[in-house]
C-alpha cells in the first residue's frame, strides 16, 4: 500500500501544517511509514505552497510526489498545476470557493466548502486546513479521525486546540461517505 | 492486501519522532555532547539555529548567532579549543565564507563539527532548492595541502549516527569533519528513533595526562597518532597558530617542522581510511550494473534499484556515507565485476571523477545528474541505463 | 612577580623594527598585569594577524593567534565557553577596522568582557606600509602614492557608537597614563576598546616626512590635549589639512549587563525556571 498526497495552495493556508499533521498521524498512530516533503518559496506568506505526503506500509526511499493519489488543490493555480497528473483512480480535493472545476478531468473530484464553513463558524480561515484535513480522512480512511484529533492536540497549545479540533469536527461532517483508493 | 507488519510496533516506540532533517541534526549533536553553537542564519539549514537556540540552554549548552559565517566558525574553535564540543551550520554561500577558517581549524587541530546543507549554486543560486554541488569545496575549498573528513547521510536514522560519528571522528582525530547534507534530507520530514542515552558510544576528548605548569606539548603526537589536548585557558600554557608550528605550538620557518606537520595532518586522515570509511551496499555481487550515490539522490538510486530488479535486470548499489576521504580502494573492488558504473549526483560531475580514477575500465563510468535545482528521479536514472544499455527512453 | 616575567624571553629578541611603537604598547600592557596581580593561567590573549599581533607570542599567557580580523570573534568563542578567564585581544588598525571592523563592532555591541587593544599606528606594517583605514586624508603610502583618499576612521566615535562601554584613547609617548589605562580597561566588565596610537616609523614615518621614532613621539607629545571624562573630539579627520590637537583619555566608562552574564540571566530566568 502506497498513497502519495500532494496539498497545494497559497502560503498562509496552512497546507504544510496539514501536511505535517497527516504523516504524524500515520506514523505515530496508524502503524505506517511517511514521509513529508516541502518546497520553499522566499515568501513566507502569499504566493504558492505546496508539501507532499507519502504514506506507506513499507520503505519509502524516492521522497518526493510527482503523480499524486490524491491532491489537494486549495487554489486555482494548484487545481490548474496538479489536477492532471493525478494517478489513474485517484482523486482531487478542492476548496469550491478558490476554484473552479474542469469538466475534462478523468479523476473523482470532490468541491467542498471549507472556506466558506470556517468564515462562517469562525469569521477567519486560520482552521481552514484541519477543516479540509477532517473532510480528506472521511474521503480517504488512512488513518482514523482518533488519530487526528490526537495529533492535532497534540500540536496546538491551549491557544489554538479548540478551534482546530472544532475545524476538524467540521471538515468531517462535510463528507458522507468514503472514497477508498487504496 | 497483507497486514503491515514492519512498522506494527510503532505504539511501543515511545522514541519514533517525526522530524526534518536540520531538527536530527541538531538532536544528534546535542546527544553527541555537543555543547557550543555559533552559526549565521542561511537557507536552508536555518532550521539547525533555530532548534539549538531552544535545545542548548536546556542540557547547559551555549548558543549565539554571530555577526556572519566566519565569525561562526572562529567562535566555534575558540570554544573547542577551551574543551566544549561546538558545532556550527550553514548553507553554500555561508560554507565558502568559512573556507580560511575552515583551514585554520586543520591547521590547529582543533575538533569541530560543520554542517554545510547544500543548496543550487554557485553564489546565491538556488536558495531553497537542493544540489550536492558542494562536494568538491569540501575537499579542497580551504587553500594548502591537507585533508578533510566529510560524512554524509540519505536518511533520518543515518543521518543521527552520522553527525554522533562527526563529533567522534572529530575529537579522535581533532580534526574538523563536515557533515554535507542536502536540501532535500534537511527539510523532508521522517521517522527518527531516538536512541537511548547510552546506546551510541561516544567518543569524548582526549586530555592530557601532564600535570599543571609542567611543560605540555600540545602538537606531540601519542604513539597510537593521538594528541592529547589540554583545555585552553586551563591548566597548560601554550600556543595555537595558523602559522605553521613546532609542537608547543610556536610559529617555525624550519623545512622539517613544515614537512612533518604537513605530512602529519595529511597521513592522520589518509592512513586510517578503515576507521573512516562507511558506506552501504546492496545487491553489489553479480550486478551488472553498479549505482554509486550519496545523500538524498541514494533515496532515488535505491528506489530505481528496487524498481529494476523487480523487473529481472542485475542492478547493484553502494551509498557512500563517507564521501571524504574518498574509498577508492573499496570502489574499485566492489565495481570490478560491474558492466557499468553510473554516479548519481546532483551537479556537474563531482564524485563521478573520483569514481573514475578509481576504477580499473573507467570507461564503465557514467554520470546521472540534474542541476534545475529538482530532486534527481528514478525515471531519470532508468533513462540513462535505457540509453546506456543501447535501448530507446 | 615582575612584569619581565610575563615574557617568553627565548623568543626575544622581537620581530618589531628598531623605533617601532608596539614594544612600549607591551611594556604597558605587561605592568598594567602586574599591577592588576593576575596569574599567567589567568590570562588568555588572542590576536589576529600583523605587527601587533605577534604581542601575543611573546607573553606567557594562554596565546591563541588566529587569522586576519578574526581576533574578536575567537575571542567570543573562548570567553563566552569559559567566562571566568580574562581575555586580551590585541590588534592593529587594520586588523581590527578593515578586515575585522564588522566583528569589532559587533563584540561591542553586545558587551562582552573583552578588552580590545588596537594599535593603531595608521599603515599595514607587515606588508610594507599600505593605507589602513586610519590613514589620514592625503598622507602617502605605498597603495597611496599620490595621498590616501577618503576619511579615517574616529576609532573612539566608532566604539562609543557600537555600543563599548569603556572607550580611551592613549599613545606611546604616554607610556604611564598607557598603563594606567590599560589596567582600567582590563579590570572594567563589558567590552573596552583603547586605542593606542604607536608609531611606524619604518613605513608610515618614512612615507610621510615625519621623523624618526622619537620625532614621531614628540608629535603625539605636541599634538594631543587630555580630556576630561566623557568628553569626546575627532581624531584628525579632516581633510583640509588642518589637524586639530587630538583628544586622549577615558571617554567612556559605563555600567551595562555584560553579555555573558545576561546570557547565564536569561537561561536561569527562562529555561531553567
Amino acid at each position: 500500500m502506497i498513497q502519495r498526497f500532494v496539498f497545494s495552495g497559497t502560503g498562509g493556508q496552512g497546507v504544510i501544517t496539514a501536511a505535517i499533521v497527516l504523516a504524524e498521524a500515520a506514523l505515530y498512530y496508524g502503524e505506517l511509514n511517511a514521509v513529508q516533503t516541502q518546497v520553499y518559496g522566499p515568501e513566507a506568506r502569499g504566493g504558492a505552497a505546496r508539501s507532499d505526503v507519502i504514506i506507506a506500509d513499507a520503505e519509502i526511499w524516492f521522497p518526493k510526489v510527482l503523480e499524486p493519489n490524491v491532491a489537494i488543490c486549495l487554489g486555482q493555480q494548484a487545481y490548474d498545476r496538479f489536477s492532471g497528473v493525478v494517478r489513474p483512480g485517484g482523486i482531487i480535493i478542492v476548496d469550491s470557493h478558490n476554484v473552479r472545476l474542469q469538466k475534462t478531468i478523468s479523476s473523482r473530484q470532490f468541491q467542498l466548502p471549507f472556506h466558506e464553513t470556517v468564515m462562517t463558524e469562525y469569521g477567519t480561515i486560520q482552521a481552514l486546513n484541519m477543516c479540509m484535513l477532517g473532510a480528506l480522512v472521511r474521503l480517504i480512511p488512512i488513518v482514523s479521525p482518533d488519530a487526528m484529533r490526537q495529533v492535532i492536540s497534540d500540536r496546538f497549545d491551549e491557544r489554538f486546540r479548540q478551534t482546530n479540533l472544532s475545524a476538524f469536527e467540521l471538515g468531517c461532517n462535510l463528507v458522507k461517505e468514503s472514497v477508498r483508493t487504496f | 492486501m497483507s497486514a503491515p507488519t514492519r512498522y506494527a510496533e510503532r505504539k511501543a516506540e515511545p522514541n519514533i519522532r517525526f522530524l526534518q532533517g536540520n531538527e536530527v541534526c541538531a538532536e544528534a549533536a546535542i546527544y553527541a555532547g555537543m555543547r557550543f553553537f555559533a552559526g549565521y542564519p542561511i537557507t536552508p539549514s536555518t532550521e539547525i539555529a533555530e532548534r539549538l537556540s531552544e535545545r542548548l540552554p536546556q542540557v547547559g549548552g551555549t548558543f549565539i548567532q554571530m555577526e556572519d559565517e566566519i565569525a561562526s566558525l572562529a567562535a566555534v574553535i575558540g570554544a573547542s579549543l577551551t574543551g566544549l564540543k561546538s558545532m556550527t551550520a550553514t548553507s553554500g554561500p555561508g560554507f565558502s565564507l568559512m573556507q580560511e577558517t575552515l583551514g585554520y581549524a586543520i591547521m590547529t587541530e582543533v575538533p569541530c563539527v560543520i554542517v554545510d546543507v547544500q543548496r543550487g549554486g554557485p553564489s546565491t543560486g538556488l536558495p531553497t532548492h537542493s544540489s550536492q554541488g558542494d562536494v568538491m569545496q569540501v575537499r579542497w575549498g580551504t587553500h594548502g595541502d591537507h585533508s578533510i573528513v566529510c560524512l554524509t547521510a540519505s536518511n533520518h536514522q543515518d543521518l543521527f549516527e552520522m553527525v554522533i560519528d562527526a563529533f567522534n571522528i572529530a575529537e579522535t582525530f581533532r580534526t574538523p569533519v563536515v557533515v554535507l547534507i542536502d536540501e532535500v534530507v534537511a527539510h523532508m520530514r521522517e521517522q527518527v528513533r531516538m536512541p537511548e542515552e547510552g546506546e551510541i558510544a561516544l567518543t569524548e576528548r582526549l586530555v592530557t595526562a601532564v600535570p599543571r605548569d609542567v611543560d605540555y606539548h600540545p602538537y606531540f603526537p601519542r604513539e597510537d597518532g593521538r594528541l592529547p589536548m589540554s583545555n585552553f585557558g586551563g591548566d597548560h600554557r601554550y600556543n595555537v597558530t595558523g602559522l605553521v608550528h613546532d609542537m608547543w605550538g610556536f610559529p617555525s620557518n624550519k623545512p622539517n617542522v613544515a614537512d612533518e606537520l604537513i605530512h602529519h595532518l595529511i597521513h592522520k586522515i589518509e592512513n586510517r581510511k578503515r576507521m573512516l570509511v562507511r558506506h552501504k551496499e546492496y545487491n553489489v555481487d553479480g550486478a551488472e550494473i553498479v549505482l554509486i550515490s550519496y545523500g538524498a539522490t541514494a533515496r532515488s538510486a535505491r528506489h530505481i534499484m528496487e524498481n529494476r530488479r523487480a523487473v529481472g535486470m542485475a542492478v547493484g548499489m553502494i551509498e557512500l556515507q563517507t564521501l571524504w576521504p574518498f574509498p577508492n580502494e573499496l570502489i574499485r573492488e566492489r565495481c570490478k565485476d560491474a558492466d557499468y558504473i553510473v554516479v548519481v549526483e546532483m551537479n556537474m560531475g563531482q564524485m563521478v571523477h573520483q569514481v573514475e580514477a578509481a576504477v580499473d575500465r573507467p570507461h564503465r563510468v557514467f554520470l546521472s545528474n540534474r542541476v534545475d535545482g529538482a530532486m534527481i528521479t528514478p525515471n531519470n536514472i532508468k533513462n540513462l541505463i535505457r540509453v546506456i544499455q543501447g535501448k530507446g527512453v | 612577580m615582575a612584569a619581565t616575567d610575563y615574557l617568553r624571553k627565548r623568543f626575544m629578541p622581537h620581530i618589531w623594527c628598531p623605533g617601532c611603537g608596539h614594544g612600549i604598547v607591551l611594556n604597558s600592557l605587561l605592568r598594567a598585569i602586574e599591577k592588576l596581580g593576575m596569574e599567567k593561567n589567568d590570562v588568555v590573549m588572542v590576536s589576529g594577524i600583523g605587527c601587533s599581533s605577534r604581542i601575543q607570542g611573546y607573553t606567557d599567557f594562554h596565546t591563541l593567534h588566529t587569522l586576519h580580523g578574526r581576533a574578536l570573534a575567537f575571542a567570543t568563542g573562548v570567553k563566552l565557553a569559559k567566562p571566568e578567564v580574562n581575555v586580551l585581544v590585541p590588534m592593529g588598525d587594520g586588523d581590527a577596522l578593515a578586515i575585522g571592523g564588522n566583528h569589532f563592532i559587533h563584540a561591542a555591541r553586545r558587551n562582552i568582557d573583552i578588552t580590545a587593544i588596537i594599535m593603531n599606528n595608521s599603515t599595514y606594517g607587515m606588508t610594507g606600509g599600505q593605507y589602513s583605514p586610519t590613514t589620514a586624508c592625503g598622507d602617502l603610502a605605498s597603495t597611496a602614492p599620490y595621498g590616501t583618499v577618503g576619511k579615517p576612521f574616529d576609532v573612539v566615535a566608532l566604539a562609543r557608537a557600537a555600543g563599548a562601554t569603556y572607550i580611551a584613547r592613549t599613545t606611546t609617548y604616554h607610556a604611564r597614563a598607557m598603563t594606567r589605562i590599560l589596567t582600567d580597561a582590563i579590570k572594567h566588565h563589558g567590552f573596552s576598546v583603547v586605542e593606542i596610537l604607536s608609531q611606524c616609523p619604518t613605513y608610515y614615518g618614512r612615507e610621510n616626512d615625519r621623523g624618526d621614532a622619537v620625532e614621531m613621539m614628540e608629535w603625539y607629545r605636541d599634538n594631543t590635549v587630555a580630556i576630561k571624562p566623557d568628553e569626546s573630539g575627532p581624531i584628525n579627520s579632516a581633510c583640509n589639512g588642518e589637524e586639530a590637537p587630538l583628544p586622549i583619555g577615558v571617554f567612556v566608562n559605563r555600567s551595562e549587563p555584560e553579555y555573558c552574564d545576561s546570557y547565564a540571566k536569561l537561561v536561569r530566568e527562562k529555561v531553567l525556571s
